[in-house]
């Protein structure tokens, strides 16, 4: 079947504006009487809970966290771009719109990024209204940075917390509508079902993490703004809590589920220690500003850094791109490390590292402007390694960092189901097969802020006036579904926990669906995943209660979930038989060992459809059709 | 290296707490404290006895939910660093690590180190925000923030909400975490036209959840992650009698 994405006609810059228009309206006092649930309270989720409760709506707010402030979003460092061309250097719409649709490896919707490009510059302005102190001049106006990517300053920062304002400026804007009751707040409450009646999205079903009660919530429309899913890897620089749940249950009930393959590994993260770590720690791509990231010459070179002469350093990136240099997308430095690493060039304990060095960015300004511009990066680099960036350099790796795949929308942000929205990083949104660096801040911020507001009402106006409780039989159903599964957790007794399965299954798809894949590889992990999952199903142990804080429980509903995605995710990357962004198979790449895409046969969205566990799901394709930009091959010597 | 810890344990608010004793064999250095804790906690999980419950997300520092005290000190010994943060070579092979929750009667115990923190929420809900709905903002250049002001004014929104501060008060203050957010907008221009009631608001909700009050022991600001400074609490002061001369609320 192909697939509608319903891009309004016209020219590209005219699009939105168009759309805005024919959209329908509610009149203010009928907003009252729509209710809608937003799962999650990162970027898009906060900033559309505030402001569908702002235009009047009534509002139910779930969050896994103690808090809404806690979401993810915060742990953003870097910035956020915006085409304010601040810094008059040539930057517009047209060029971010271009750079991001570039920088995704020509795999993403022209209309979607366009708008997004188009609004980047109101987000910057809603965020300074609340008070968001962003880096500014002496002058008092306001600093850009460069990222990844682009040769424009168009990057907004708040020293490396850019994530955590932003975040608390939605948060702020959603307490201020906690507290006068236009939004509920359920903290501590995770999404373990979405309940459809008659095709609908009309709710959720959850369990309270402190009681372990499970319960029912109904509403007009449902929308999951609920995150990606690096954790999948086990190993990344995702919170320990993010999880695929939401979504995966949302696919599971029959939401289409796009272009999984599509994840990003991140060049600049701490490199791993021991068997033993939880999580991997991001140092931010802006580092790239003022870091020069080389190794060693020759193979094994075990000298100190400081010991190794200039003439016997490889600056691999100026050298192989000497036009964007340490500035390359993400992709492509990522794939650049893992290379000069093969080749028995890494540095440090395990070989499986770069070194990412600041002593020529001291020399030109001093420690102290560095200091300030990283400010908390280098303590928190010195405090996780025992090592002084300022003295030696920081030793890098690649590590998961962030998914653009998700569940499928359209234009106007509703998946394949009626009534369920899809915000943020949980959709397969607009950065096609690469993300471009602060520009995930920007697309949560757009479709919270400023594009699901509008579109919802469209729905809203039309379906919204069949109202739905949660004591409907499928709302029953549901329930009993979830409950029986929280059982089941709880009764095997066996002897591995939930954890040690989320290793394995990490390292596995690490191993085979990370930064080189291959078909034989993919092959193996499909066939290793069903595997795993049987023994997980036989041989877990959840210690403890259902009807009580339980955190082994969580875990091992989250881990089970990650288990039938996985196979998700390698099948699309076995399908996808080119090299695209982050999503690089071995056997398709240039002479120069650079992504090939094959535009004849996928330049096109992949959305899967779920027909049962352990059974092949459908592959839908929606035609990506570019009729603005060129398909070039990508190009950043 | 091998340590000896000893861990609260409590089944839920409703029930008494005690210190269990748990050994924690072969820890690598490199390891963080709650990595430390995983380890454990695999290990008891696997002979049958329940883990030890802990809040922790990001692990990097920076979204405030992890809070263990460690050895009476909020976030252990390192300072302006979350426990998250703090890792095992800040420590010798055999000693006795004590670890306990927050201690405050606004942070009841929710399980074992588990605390229910959600009166700060509230008090950011009763006016630690600027009311500016989506779409009625100025462009964003046309408020011109001097360095003077913009440079303190982000010192204090670094604030994570984690508690630290209200844990390593002898009276459970939350007179930081407060502070923290009124001077971060009472200094921006954007935050000026609610300044006097904001303050009012956000003072007698932080009353109203039980915090106790400030007599200058600083302990908040050492035990703060983000080394917040306690001159805040001195700009808030200034701020409430301020406001109180307006006669706004």
């Amino acid at each position: 079947m192909e697939l509608n994405g319903k891009i309004p006609p016209g020219p590209l810059a005219e699009k939105w504006d168009k759309h805005r228009f024919n959209l329908k309206l509610i009149n203010p006092a009928n907003k009252r009487k729509h209710e809608i649930i937003v799962v999650g309270t990162g970027l898009a989720g906060a900033a559309a809970a505030a402001s569908l409760a702002e235009l009047g709506y009534g509002v139910h707010s779930f969050c896994f966290q103690d808090s809404p402030r806690r979401a993810h979003s915060i742990a953003a460092q870097g910035g956020i771009n915006a085409a304010k061309n601040y810094q008059n250097d040539g930057d517009s719409v047209e060029r971010l719109f271009y750079d991001t649709i570039k920088g995704g490896d020509f795999r993403a919707r022209e209309a979607n990024v366009y708008r997004l490009a188009q609004i980047s510059t109101s987000i910057i302005d809603q965020c300074v209204a609340q008070g968001v102190p962003f880096a500014r001049e002496y002058g008092g106006s306001l600093a850009n940075r460069s990222f990844g990517g682009s040769q424009v300053s168009r990057t907004f920062y708040a020293r490396g917390q850019t994530g955590q304002q932003l975040l608390l400026g939605a948060y702020q804007a959603l307490s201020r509508q906690i507290g006068i009751g236009k939004v509920k707040m359920y903290p501590r409450t995770e999404m373990l079902d979405l309940v459809l009646v008659d095709g609908h999205a009309k709710g959720i079903v959850v369990r309270d993490l402190v009681t372990g009660k499970i319960s029912s919530y109904a509403a007009d429309a449902v929308v999951l703004a609920t995150g990606g899913y690096s954790n999948a890897y086990y190993l990344s620089t995702n919170a320990v809590g993010c999880n695929v749940t939401a979504i995966h249950r949302a696919y599971k009930k029959g939401a289409y589920f796009a272009n999984p393959c599509y994840t990003q590994i991140h060049p600049t993260c701490i490199p791993v220690s021991g068997d033993y770590q939880s999580k991997l720690t991001l140092m931010s791509e802006s580092l790239r500003n003022d870091g020069r990231i080389w190794v060693p010459l020759k193979k094994g070179d075990k000298r100190a850094p400081a010991d190794i002469p200039e003439s016997e350093r490889d600056y691999y990136l100026e050298r192989k791109y000497p036009s964007y240099g340490n500035l390359a997308p993400r992709d492509i430095a990522s794939r650049a490390a893992k290379e000069v690493c093969d080749e028995g060039r890494g540095v440090g304990e395990l070989g499986l590292g770069v070194y990412l060095d600041f002593a020529d960015a001291i020399k030109r300004v001093g420690a102290k402007v560095i200091d300030e511009r990283y400010d908390n990066l280098f303590a928190m680099y010195e405090r996780i390694t025992g090592e002084d960036p300022f003295r030696s350099p920081m030793r890098i790796y690649p590590a998961l960092h962030y998914t653009m795949g998700g569940l499928w929308v359209d234009y106007n942000l509703m998946s394949n189901i009626p009534g369920l929205y899809v915000i943020g990083e949980a959709n397969f949104s607009d950065h096609g097969a690469n993300r471009l660096g602060a520009s995930a801040l920007m697309q949560g911020l757009a479709d919270g802020y400023f594009i699901l507001p509008y579109t919802i009402g469209d729905y809203l106006a039309v379906s919204g006036k069949v109202k739905v409780k949660a004591d409907h039989a499928e709302f029953k159903k549901s329930e009993e579904d979830v409950s029986r599964r929280t059982q089941l957790f709880l009764s095997i007794k066996g002897k591995r926990t939930a954890d040690s399965f989320h290793k394995e299954l990490g390292l596995l798809l690490w191993e085979n669906c990370g930064m080189a894949r291959t078909d034989e590889g993919l092959k193996r992990a499909l066939a290793k995943i069903p595997v795993i999952r049987d023994e997980f199903w036989k041989n877990l142990n959840v210690p403890g209660e259902g009807q009580e804080m339980n955190k082994s429980l969580e875990r091992a509903g989250r881990v089970a979930d990650f288990l039938e995605f996985a196979e998700l995710l390698c099948l699309d990357a076995l399908e996808r038989k080119e090299s695209c962004g982050g999503h690089f198979r071995q056997e398709f790449q240039t002479s120069e060992g650079e992504a090939k895409r094959d535009d004849a046969n996928f330049c096109h969205v992949a959305a899967w459809e779920f027909k049962g566990v352990g059974k092949e799901p459908v592959r839908h394709q929606e035609p990506l059709v570019f009729e603005n930009v060129h398909l070039g091959e990508r190009n950043y010597k | 290296m091998n340590l000896k810890l000893r861990v609260w344990r409590q089944k839920d608010a409703s029930k008494a707490g005690k210190i269990e004793e748990y050994e924690a064999k072969n820890i690598n250095p490199h390891m963080s404290f709650l990595e430390m804790l995983d380890v454990v906690n695999e290990g008891l999980a696997q002979n049958g006895v329940e883990p030890i419950a802990f809040d922790s997300d990001c692990r990097e520092g920076i979204c405030g939910m992890c809070s263990l005290v460690i050895n009476g000190i909020p976030h252990g010994p390192d300072r302006g660093t979350a426990t998250c943060q703090l890792h095992m070579r800040k420590f010798k092979d055999g000693d006795t690590i004590t670890i306990e929750p927050w201690r405050a009667k606004a942070f009841p115990v929710v399980k074992d180190l588990v605390t229910d923190r959600s009166a700060f929420d509230r008090i950011i809900q009763a006016g630690g925000f600027v009311s500016v709905n989506t779409g009625c903002a100025p462009e964003a250049n046309a408020i011109p923030i001097g360095k003077h002001l913009a440079d303190p004014a982000m010192d204090a929104a670094a604030c994570i909400g984690c508690g630290a501060c209200v844990a390593a008060c002898k009276n459970a203050s939350a007179m930081l975490f407060v502070a923290a957010k009124v001077s971060h907008l009472a200094l921006l221009p954007q935050g000026q036209v609610e300044k006097a009631a904001r303050v009012q608001k956000m003072v007698a909700a932080m009353d109203r959840e039980q915090f106790g009050n400030c007599t200058n022991q600083f302990e908040c600001e050492a035990a703060c992650p983000k080394e917040i400074s306690v001159s805040f609490i001195s700009k808030m002061n200034q701020e409430y009698l301020k406001a109180f001369k307006g006669d706004i609320l």
